[in-house]
């Protein structure tokens, strides 16, 4: 019991930490005459990155196919969110145009792979 | 016939918005794909054309997309409080609903926005008995009736007077 | 201030997002870990298109990741259920302290 809370605290420490060295950072940006876009977009390419580790670790423990299978849905949905973040600021228009393929092709995709996990034809 | 012009302005608005800043060369390329597009998959989305002018179903619409927008938002930190506390305060189980909608369109929008409320999540639907059976992350009630009217009580009015 | 509101929503998106991916680890099972992602990332990542929205205002990119979002927010809940339901069948159980599961039991009678 002991154990897993001193777990939790080591967690909640490395969160408290990541927020604060990205975000503390970027609060003078917010309040700046003008808005430095480039640095606050760095911060959030950060953020989303962190998450996708996470994503990772879960590819590489995950105890069956179906954890395997989630994750990479979620990875994909992650995906468009990088494609938004990195669109704004360089102002590539045709970054957002990746985004929307994307959601359409991990949809058909994870639908693709419930199937085979299902054990039936694609043709239901 | 007048589904298909249905599914042509659809396809059109569509189009419309992915070229957005339209000019005369989109909107005239737009016509041949959407006519394309209505060619390819006219069989798949049956209109029920008396419907569509009904003006009480779009009041219902917009009433249900604050009541839904309130639950997606109490569902999100629902799941973050019960993600970041330090036991896991879960207790999760399959569950059985049972609703009295009919039609597909309208089962399909209920298990999606049960899927995006606090803690409840549609695994399979039973379409000809009309029931539905959920994963919940923290089970209340376990019997149908108390089940039913925990989850799927606020939307099934609202999507009985959009669809049916 | 179009642009801090944006970016308001964008670090909203963010957090949420963040603690999607941490349920992802720390909950016990497929279904737990299914709902807890798709709930909060699918939230957060619309909220970022939002705030893309926000911050382009009726240009090319804001009109498309309006539609993105909206594509989203129809498409990620069904692939939750397709994925929930495909578990189901392919015999991953569910975690020991469940309460109770009527789904086996109707499968069963059958």
């Amino acid at each position: 019991m002991s154990a897993k809370r001193i777990r939790w605290f080591i967690g909640v420490a490395l969160i408290a930490l990541m927020v604060v060295s990205v975000f503390v950072v970027s609060i003078p940006i917010l309040f700046h005459h003008k808005l430095q876009y480039i640095s606050f977009f760095k911060h959030c390419f950060f953020v989303l990155l962190v998450c996708s580790v996470l994503c990772l670790y879960r590819v590489l423990r995950g105890p069956t196919a179906a954890d395997r299978i989630v994750t990479i849905d979620i990875l994909g949905i992650l995906i468009v969110g990088f494609c938004a973040v990195i669109g704004i600021p360089t102002g590539r228009t045709w970054y957002i145009d990746i985004g929307i393929a994307w959601t359409l092709q991990s949809f058909i995709s994870t639908l693709a792979l419930a199937k085979f996990l299902e054990g039936k034809d694609f043709d239901e | 016939m007048r589904s298909k012009i249905v599914l042509f302005i659809l396809a059109y608005i569509l189009w419309a918005l992915l070229n957005w800043v339209p000019d005369w060369q989109h909107l005239l390329v737009g016509v041949f794909v959407s006519v394309f597009v209505v060619y390819l998959t006219a069989g798949l989305f049956p209109t029920r054309f008396k419907y569509l002018f009904d003006i009480k179903r779009y009041l219902w619409a917009l009433y249900f997309i604050p009541v839904f927008l309130y639950e997606c938002i109490r569902a999100n930190f629902d799941v973050a409080y019960r993600v970041i506390h330090p036991d896991l305060p879960i207790k999760p189980g399959i569950v059985k609903i049972k609703t009295g909608l009919k039609s597909d369109i309208a089962l399909t929008f209920l298990a999606n926005s049960i899927t995006l409320t606090p803690g409840t999540m549609t695994v399979d639907i039973d379409r000809s008995n009309g029931i539905l059976y959920i994963h919940w992350i923290n089970v209340r009630d376990t019997d149908i009736e108390g089940a039913t009217k925990l989850i799927a009580g606020k939307f099934e009015r609202i999507l009985k007077g959009i669809f049916e | 201030m179009n642009n801090l509101i944006g970016m308001i929503l964008i670090v909203v998106g963010l957090i949420f997002d963040f603690f999607g991916c941490l349920g992802l680890v720390r909950l016990p099972d497929v279904y737990n870990r299914l709902q807890a992602a798709t709930k909060c990332v699918t939230l957060g990542t619309f909220s970022i298109m939002l705030g893309t929205f926000v911050i382009s205002g009726f240009t090319a990119v804001g009109i498309k990741a309006l539609l993105c979002g909206i594509f989203l927010l129809i498409a990620a809940p069904t692939a939750a259920h397709a994925l929930s339901r495909g578990a189901y069948k392919a015999g991953v159980k569910l975690w020991e302290g469940s309460v109770v599961d009527k789904y086996g039991e109707d499968r069963a009678k059958k």
